[in-house]
C-alpha cells in the first residue's frame, strides 16, 4: 500500500500553484532483481486533479516517470479554502486519493 | 569578397564568446543548478511525513510512542536536537548519534526487537523506519547551525578517535577517508568531494545528511553514507551504530561547527 501524497496548493494572484509529491515505486519493467529475474512493471497510469470536486487536470503516465514522482501545475479560479484533490491509479489497479486546501 | 571576410570574422568572434561563456559555468555549477531545481520537489518530504507519523505512533510490545525519547535536549524535544548530535548520554553512558539513539529509544520505550537493524537491511523494516525518523528529526532543525557539544570527556575522546579513523589507511586499495576528503577541489567523476578535515561550509558534508538520492530513489541516513564510504574504500564495513561510525560523526560534526544544516538534502 502506497503512502500518502504530499500536496501543497498556494494561491498567487489569480493562479494557484499545486505541487504534488507521490510515494510510488514506479518500477519500469526493465530492471532485473539479484537473481536475474525481470521485476514486473508497476507504475502510475492515470492522474487526475480536481478543484472542489470538478476535474481540472488529467494526465496519462508511463513507466518512464521517476520513482516518487513530483508534479506541479497551475489552476485558475481557486480561492483560499477551496479543496484540491489529486488521485492516481496504477497498472496493478492500486489507487490513492489525497486532498488539501488552497492557502 | 569583403563582405564574406567580414562574416567570417563575426563568426570567429561568436565562437570565442560561446567558448568563454561555457568555461565560466563549471560542471559543479550545473550540478548545483540541477539540485536547486530538484529541491522544490524533494521526495525526502515523503520520508519526513512517515518519520513524524512513526514518532507519534504507539508501537511495539509496550504500545508506546517515541514522544518521550530524549535526543539530548530533554525528553520529547525534537527541535534543535539534530545539530547537537552525536553527543554523550548519561543513561546509556556513551556517545550516540541520532540513529543509535533512536535504536535505544525503540528498545527501551517501545520494547521493539531491533535485532534486524543492520547495515544489510538499509531501506527495509525497522532500519528503514529509523531512517524515516532521522529524516523528520533532521528536518525539524533545518536552517540551524551545527553545534555539537564537546564538554564531556567522552565526547572529546570520540573526536580524537574519529580523527584517527578518518586518517587510518587500509583495505585492498590502501584508502582512508582522508584520501578523498582532506583537500579542496577534488572530485569523483562530477561529484565534488568536500574537505571534511575542516568546516566545509553551509549544507555540505555532515550538514546535508540524511539525503534523498535521485539516482536510486533511496533515502540515505548518515549511517548509510558512512557505511557506503567504507564499502567504496574496500574496507570491512562497520556495524550499524558502531562506535567507529559515531566517532567519525563526532569528528565531522565538530569540524562543521557553525555550518547551516540543510538536511534532509537531495543528491544526484
Amino acid at each position: 500500500m502506497a503512502g500518502p501524497m504530499r500536496i501543497r496548493a498556494k494561491l498567487n494572484g489569480d493562479k494557484t500553484t499545486v505541487r504534488v509529491l507521490m510515494s510510488h515505486e514506479m518500477e519500469s519493467g526493465q530492471r532485473k532483481d539479484s537473481s536475474g529475474k525481470l521485476i514486473p512493471a508497476h507504475f502510475i497510469q492515470d492522474v487526475s486533479a480536481s478543484l472542489n470536486g470538478k476535474v481540472v487536470m488529467t494526465a496519462e503516465w508511463g513507466p518512464a516517470v521517476s520513482k516518487n514522482p513530483f508534479m506541479q501545475f497551475e489552476v485558475k479560479g481557486a480561492a483560499k479554502g477551496d479543496k484540491i484533490s489529486v488521485s492516481w491509479k496504477d497498472n496493478k489497479g492500486d489507487s490513492r486519493t489525497d486532498e488539501t486546501t488552497v492557502s | 569578397m569583403k563582405l564574406i571576410r567580414k562574416n567570417v570574422v563575426a563568426l570567429v568572434v561568436l565562437a570565442l564568446a560561446a567558448g568563454q561563456a561555457m568555461a565560466q559555468k563549471s560542471a559543479s555549477d550545473s550540478i548545483a543548478e540541477y539540485r536547486a531545481m530538484l529541491q522544490d520537489g524533494n521526495p525526502a518530504e515523503l520520508f519526513e511525513m512517515h518519520g513524524e507519523e512513526l514518532w507519534k505512533q504507539k508501537r511495539g510490545p509496550k504500545n508506546a510512542s517515541l514522544e518521550q525519547c530524549d535526543l539530548g535536549k530533554g525528553a520529547g524535544v525534537v527541535k534543535g536536537a539534530f545539530v547537537e548530535l552525536p553527543r554523550f548520554f548519561a543513561d546509556t553512558g556513551r556517545v550516540q548519534d541520532l540513529e543509535s539513539r533512536l535504536l535505544t529509544c525503540m528498545q527501551t520505550l517501545q520494547g521493539i526487537d531491533t535485532s534486524s537493524v543492520s547495515t544489510r537491511t538499509f531501506g527495509k523494516g525497522e532500519t528503514a523506519n529509523i531512517t524515516a525518523l532521522a529524516t523528520w528529526i533532521a528536518a525539524e532543525s533545518r536552517g540551524q547551525r551545527m553545534n555539537l557539544p564537546q564538554d564531556h570527556a567522552k565526547e572529546r575522546v570520540m573526536y580524537e578517535v574519529g580523527k584517527r579513523l578518518f586518517f587510518q589507511r587500509g583495505g585492498t586499495h590502501d584508502f582512508s577517508c582522508a584520501t578523498c576528503h582532506s583537500s579542496e577541489g577534488k572530485r569523483i567523476r562530477l561529484q565534488d568531494l568536500p574537505d571534511l578535515t575542516k568546516n566545509p561550509g553551509d549544507g555540505i558534508g555532515f550538514a546535508a545528511w540524511p539525503a534523498y538520492r535521485v539516482g536510486n530513489g533511496q533515502m540515505w541516513s548518515m549511517q548509510h553514507r558512512i557505511n557506503d564510504c567504507y564499502r567504496q574504500q574496500r574496507f570491512p564495513e562497520p556495524k550499524f551504530g558502531s562506535d567507529a561510525t559515531i566517532a567519525l560523526g563526532v569528528y565531522m560534526g565538530v569540524n562543521a561547527k557553525g555550518a547551516e544544516s540543510i538536511a534532509p538534502a537531495i543528491k544526484r
